[in-house]
């Protein structure tokens, strides 16, 4: 149900810059619609992103309801060595997803 | 036109609010632009602590007629060596008539290699875009940016 996407170039050369691409499929619900018959709806969110290279947490962000629903985050890292790049979103009623996708430095 | 489905759902609707707190609360209170302004001004002091924030260094990259505000591109770059010396710590995103003046907060590092983000952002209504960035010497540094949104996110509640 939670379906997360991230894109990952699968080699580099060692100390190249690489973006990364991750989309997460929510809602976010931002708090502040009402439905037709005037109730608020609760706020749905994811609320934190980070980013790990072999444990180290190289990008994190905190997320707030005026991001646009399916939160795109794009941004880049050094390639240092082989391994995984994790990745997990945490949000709200307990949302918790991570991701994972191996990198091969050359 | 109104069908009869339509009065039925506004004829429970009023009757379920009528004597509730909540149909006064859902109209946007006289002085909603200055609440805003003053939102967003706190939402920046908060995040720079008051220091001084420069203009400069910050490239923001918005689309200037923005047809639909649900979703609207922004890329951030910052110009910096991100080096252990000299790299960007954060960056904040503020929009300026959202009910909330906050959209990211993103914690960068050396191992950033460029000081560079994109992601989405919803925007209720034609105003300005707001990147701050955190150096590690600890100055501050921003780019402002007007948009005009032509349809607004968060409609029933968000214009002013």
């Amino acid at each position: 149900m939670a379906r997360v996407v991230v894109n990952v170039p699968a080699s580099a050369k060692r100390g190249e810059v690489i973006e990364i691409r991750t989309l997460a499929g929510h809602v976010m619900e931002s708090g502040f619609r009402r439905t037709e018959r005037g109730e608020l709806m609760p706020r749905d969110i994811i609320t934190r992103f980070s980013c790990s290279y072999n444990g180290v947490e190289v990008f994190s962000a905190d997320l707030y309801p005026a991001m646009a629903a399916n939160p795109l985050i794009t941004f880049t890292t050094v390639a240092t060595e082989s391994g995984t790049l994790e990745f997990k979103w945490t949000g709200d009623n307990g949302y918790a997803v991570t991701q994972s996708a191996p990198i091969t430095v050359v | 036109m109104t069908t009869r489905r339509d009065f039925l759902i506004l004829a429970c609707g009023a009757t379920a609010a009528a004597g509730a707190p909540g149909l006064a609360a859902a109209q946007l209170a006289p002085n909603i632009a200055a609440q805003r302004k003053a939102a967003l001004e706190e939402a920046i002091r908060k995040s720079t602590g008051g220091a001084e924030v420069k203009k400069g260094k910050v490239t923001l990259e918005v689309p200037p007629l923005i047809d639909n505000g649900n979703s609207v591109p922004i890329t951030v770059k910052v110009d910096s060596p991100m080096t252990r010396e000299d790299h960007v710590k954060a960056i904040h995103l503020f929009t300026e008539k959202n009910p909330q003046p906050y959209i990211m907060n993103a914690q960068l590092g050396p191992r950033s290699g460029r000081a560079a983000l994109t992601t989405r952002a919803r925007i209720a209504d034609s105003g300005r875009v707001i990147a701050i960035a955190q150096m590690s010497d600890g100055s501050f540094w921003s780019e402002t940016t007007s948009v005009v949104v032509t349809l607004s996110a968060c409609l029933e509640d968000g214009l002013i």
